[in-house]
Order: C-alpha cells, then sequence, then structure tokens
C-alpha cells in the first residue's frame, strides 16, 4: 500500500517514456559517437564534448546566452512586482488588467519575431522612423547593438506580464492585517514592503524566475525571424546554435552541447531555488 | 495613489502599441507598407483577412493546430491528474527524487530533442500527425499541469477524502463525485496552460511535421526571409493567432491569476 503512489504516475510515466526519457537517452547517445551520414557510428567517448567546450562559437553562445537571461531577470523581476503592486486589488477593473495582462502571454513565439520584423523594418518600420527624430540610426541587421536591443525588449514585453500576474497572485494572498499592524507600528512604505511584501512574495517569485530562467533559455524563434542570428552572431543563442548544429545533422556535437546546455539549465535552476528558498527565511519566523 | 494608475495604463499603453501595429499592418495594402509609414491605415482593406479565409493552406494549418493543441491537452490532462493526486496526498518511495525530474523535463529545451523525436516518430510510424506533436509538447506541459494541479489539490483537506471513503464510497465515486469538481477550477487553469504552451510553441511543431499536420505557426514562417515578404498578410494571419487565446483568456480571466501562482500562494 505504500507505493501505491507510484500507481497513479504510471500514465503520466508511459507518454514521458515516449517523450521525454527516450530522446533524452538518445541524446546522450548521440553525444558518445562520431555520427556520419552514409556511415555506422563510431564510439568516441567524450571527445564531442570537449570539441564543444573548446568551440569558440558555443563559448560565445553561451556567454551571450548568460548575460540575456540575467539581464531579463534583473529587467522583468521588479518591473512585474511595479505592475502588481499598482494594479487595482478589487472591482471590475480587476479582470479587465488580467485580460490585456493575459493576451500578450498567448502570442506564438514566431508572430512575436513577426511583430519585431514590421517594428524594426529599415525605413518603414515605426522604430527606426522614431528614433531617426533624435538621429539614431536603427538597423537590425546591420548593427549588433540594435539586434540584440529588440530581442531583450521583446523578451521583457512578452513576459514581463506573467511576472506581474504571479506577484499579483501573490499580493492578493497577503492578508490586510499584516498591513494594518505595520501601519500601526509607523512603518515607511518602503519599510512595509520591504519587511511585509517582498517577504510573502517569495514563493511566487521563486515560481517566477525559476519559470523565466527556464524559458529564456528556449528563446529561438525571435532571433531566427529577426535577423537569423545576426548581424554576425550577435543574437545566436545557445538554442540557435545548437538547433542549427541539429539541422546540419551534426549530432555528435548537437548531442554533446544539448547535453551541456540542460545540465547548465539544470544546476542554475536548483542553485536558484534553494539560494531563493533560503534567503530571508530567518526573517518570516 | 492616483500615480501607480497613471503608471499602469502608461504601461498598458506600451503593452498594446505591437499589437497595435500588428492589426494596423494586416489593414493596410502591400503598397501602402512599404511605402510609408502610417498610424492609421489610408485605404482600409480586409483583403488579407479574405485571403487567409479562403485558402485552403490557411485554413488547414488553423485546423492541425487546433486538432493538436486540444489533443495535447486531454492527454496532459489525463496523465496529470493521477500523478499530482498521488503527489498531493502521499509521500512514497522516491516521491521527491520523481517530482523533480518531471521539473527536469519542463527545463529541457525543445532544440534539444528536435533529431531524436523526428527519429522515434518515424520509427513509431506517426511522423507528421497530429499526435506526433501532441505527444512530443507533453515533454513540457505534463510537468506544468503536474506542477499547478498538484498545487491546487494540496489546497484541498484530506478529511474531505477520508470521510467519503467512510461513507461508503468507491474510490473512482469519490474522485468523479466529490474531489473532481473540486479541484475543477485547476483542471481549467492546468487546460489553460497547456493550452498556451502547446499554441505557442514552434521548434517541435516544425520538427515533426511536413504537410499533413502542419501547424499554422509553422505557416507563417514559410516565405519570411525570401524577396519581397508580403507583411499584410503575414500580420493579418499573425492577428488570427491571437484569436483563440483571447477567446480562452476571457473565460478563464478569474482563474488566471491564481493559476499563475500555481495554486501554491
Amino acid at each position: 500500500m505504500k507505493n501505491r503512489g507510484w500507481l497513479f504516475q504510471i500514465p503520466a510515466l508511459a507518454i514521458l517514456s515516449i517523450s521525454a526519457f527516450i530522446p533524452l537517452m538518445t541524446v546522450i547517445n548521440y553525444s558518445l559517437h562520431y555520427i556520419f551520414a552514409g556511415s555506422a557510428p563510431t564510439f568516441v567517448g567524450f571527445d564531442n564534448y570537449i570539441e564543444v567546450l573548446r568551440d569558440p562559437a558555443f563559448q560565445g553562445a553561451l556567454i551571450r546566452q548568460l548575460f540575456f537571461s540575467m539581464g531579463i531577470l534583473a529587467v522583468e523581476v521588479p518591473l512585474g512586482i511595479c505592475i502588481a503592486l499598482s494594479m487595482p486589488r478589487r472591482g471590475p477593473a480587476v479582470a479587465l488588467c488580467l485580460v490585456l495582462l493575459g493576451i500578450p502571454l498567448l502570442i506564438p513565439f514566431n508572430v512575436v519575431g513577426i511583430i519585431a520584423r514590421v517594428l524594426t523594418q529599415s525605413s518603414v518600420g515605426l522604430i527606426p522612423e522614431f528614433l531617426a527624430l533624435v538621429n539614431y540610426d536603427f538597423n537590425v541587421s546591420k548593427y549588433p547593438v540594435d539586434a540584440f536591443a529588440t530581442i531583450f525588449l521583446l523578451d521583457v514585453w512578452h513576459w514581463t506580464p506573467l511576472v506581474a500576474l504571479l506577484c499579483y497572485a501573490g499580493l492578493q494572498a497577503i492578508p490586510d492585517a499584516f498591513y494594518q499592524a505595520a501601519r500601526i507600528d509607523g512603518a515607511s512604505s518602503w519599510k512595509m514592503f520591504r519587511y511585509v511584501t517582498l517577504p510573502k512574495l517569495r514563493s511566487v517569485l521563486i515560481i517566477g524566475v525559476l519559470l523565466r530562467f527556464m524559458d529564456s533559455f528556449k528563446i529561438y524563434a525571435e532571433p531566427l525571424l529577426l535577423t537569423g542570428g545576426g548581424p554576425g552572431d550577435a543574437t545566436t543563442f545557445l538554442s540557435l546554435h545548437v538547433a542549427r548544429k541539429a539541422e546540419s545533422y551534426q549530432l555528435g556535437y548537437a548531442g554533446a552541447s544539448s547535453f551541456i546546455y540542460l545540465f547548465i539549465v539544470i544546476v542554475f535552476s536548483y542553485v536558484f531555488f534553494q539560494l531563493m528558498t533560503h534567503i530571508g527565511k530567518g526573517e518570516n519566523q | 495613489m492616483k500615480k501607480r494608475y497613471i503608471f499602469l495604463i502608461c504601461y498598458l499603453v506600451v503593452l498594446f502599441i505591437p499589437i497595435y501595429w500588428m492589426i494596423n499592418t494586416s489593414l493596410k495594402t502591400d503598397n501602402e507598407i512599404l511605402k510609408e509609414l502610417t498610424l492609421i491605415p489610408k485605404d482600409l482593406t480586409f483583403k488579407n483577412y479574405a485571403e487567409i479565409f479562403t485558402s485552403p493552406l490557411w485554413r488547414s494549418s488553423f485546423m492541425n493546430s487546433l486538432i493538436y493543441v486540444c489533443l495535447n491537452v486531454v492527454i496532459s490532462l489525463i496523465a496529470a491528474i493521477p500523478a499530482a493526486y498521488a503527489f498531493s496526498r502521499w509521500k512514497f518511495r522516491g516521491s521527491h527524487h520523481l517530482f523533480f525530474w518531471l521539473l527536469t523535463n519542463r527545463m529541457a529545451p525543445a532544440a534539444v530533442f528536435m533529431v531524436p523525436f523526428t527519429e522515434l516518430y518515424y520509427t513509431l510510424h506517426i511522423y507528421d500527425t497530429h499526435l506526433a506533436v501532441a505527444l512530443a509538447h507533453c515533454l513540457f506541459n505534463i510537468p506544468l499541469a503536474i506542477w499547478i494541479l498538484e498545487g491546487f489539490m494540496s489546497g484541498i483537506p484530506r478529511e474531505i477524502d477520508e470521510t467519503a471513503l467512510i461513507d461508503g464510497y468507491s474510490f473512482p465515486r469519490f474522485f468523479g463525485k466529490i474531489f473532481f469538481p473540486l479541484i475543477a477550477p485547476g483542471v481549467g487553469v492546468a487546460a489553460f496552460f497547456c493550452f498556451t504552451f502547446s499554441w505557442i510553441e514552434l521548434i517541435l511543431a516544425k520538427a515533426l511535421t511536413i504537410t499533413d499536420a502542419k501547424p499554422v505557426v509553422v505557416t507563417l514562417t514559410v516565405g519570411i526571409g525570401a524577396e519581397g515578404v508580403r507583411w499584410g498578410l503575414l500580420a493579418a494571419a499573425g492577428v488570427l493567432t491571437m484569436v483563440p487565446g483571447a477567446i480562452v483568456v476571457y473565460f478563464v480571466r478569474n482563474y488566471i491569476a491564481k493559476g499563475f501562482a500555481l495554486g501554491r500562494v
């Protein structure tokens, strides 16, 4: 009876074995072989891993990815909290705000890419025209900084509502009594935020940061549609780099880099999770 | 008090500029799009929309997307409900490790699994079918659904289970008659998220289909990058891909915020 729990896991595990376990094993298998179309794969041990780690293109993509992921977290989390704080707490406006915030989340990634293309088209797009007013020559296919900034802002635009909605749900769960008590104690509004709101938001912030971090590693369609990862390799993030290798059938390399990639995401997520569960735990008690 | 509403309204306006621009572009003629920048379409045209509604390619793409997304939602929920129930009710051997392993699947980037999926589904003879995409999307949707549902179920007191079983309800009857109605909002939220993430996914949907199950997200990318991109048409299709989501979001608006907190606030 003790392990009846496993019985209930059977449907999920059965499906995940097809859609997660077998593919993962295949990826590991690829990563240990030298694969060339038309001939039998040869076992090469960890050669692929060494090749990937020494590849400047992979290193570049990895650094760019980490920079990007940390950057969007640094912008999206505080901005999301501010939006959540400024939303009405009750009344008919609540549902309206929720619907409006929910809409960007439902836009497919490649439609976001198309929006970016339409907005940044040289000579007729809204953004270049607007920036031309202040004499800034904006061109995503020419200047790496412009392309990177566009992808960055696009992600902030697309996913800040997720953080805001999470924080909003967290705020709703804080009883008014907490604030009243703090007010009686004469706490300033910053102190109230710091010692009442923020600790109570911790659990939703953990989920928000983790989801955003994991998903930011998957960014693929937006840079692909905007500039195809260019100009140069300014917007070639990890996913794009790996997908390119897989598409050109360098499976050993793709497998090894995939595995390194997955390893990095899991380690970082685990560290985030541990840090965020432990920081400020003392304050709560 | 007033200041924060100004901030909120400004933010919402910025949020909707890109969407407005998309709708704006979709209502212009290709000539106007390429020639000048106009804030409102000069000669309003619905030709782009008409072309999509009459083209069999676009129509079948939309249908394909809807079919595999719904299929995925159903499969994900059927697999996730019992699993989430077990996680919320019992500590069984290895349950913590299993839960973490499930979450790591959510982290697995689609680009990693593209090639193995293609090979596996070829072998299973389901390549280029709706089922293939639906199953592939379970990779990230089942963990998410379990995560959300586990939160909701943990919020329901265990005493309810015990009382029902003492009262002589059989387990399936208890689950269907008493427990399921209690977690119905949670199921709705989970379904909404599965719908969203399956609807917007591109990499796997692109890798696993050629013609028979080609979804709208893939049809959209065709022709981009070539000379003479039909911006008006693409924008119109883009606007249309937002419609199913907008309908869904309207119906579940009251549960959204709760669901985003994954039920464990």
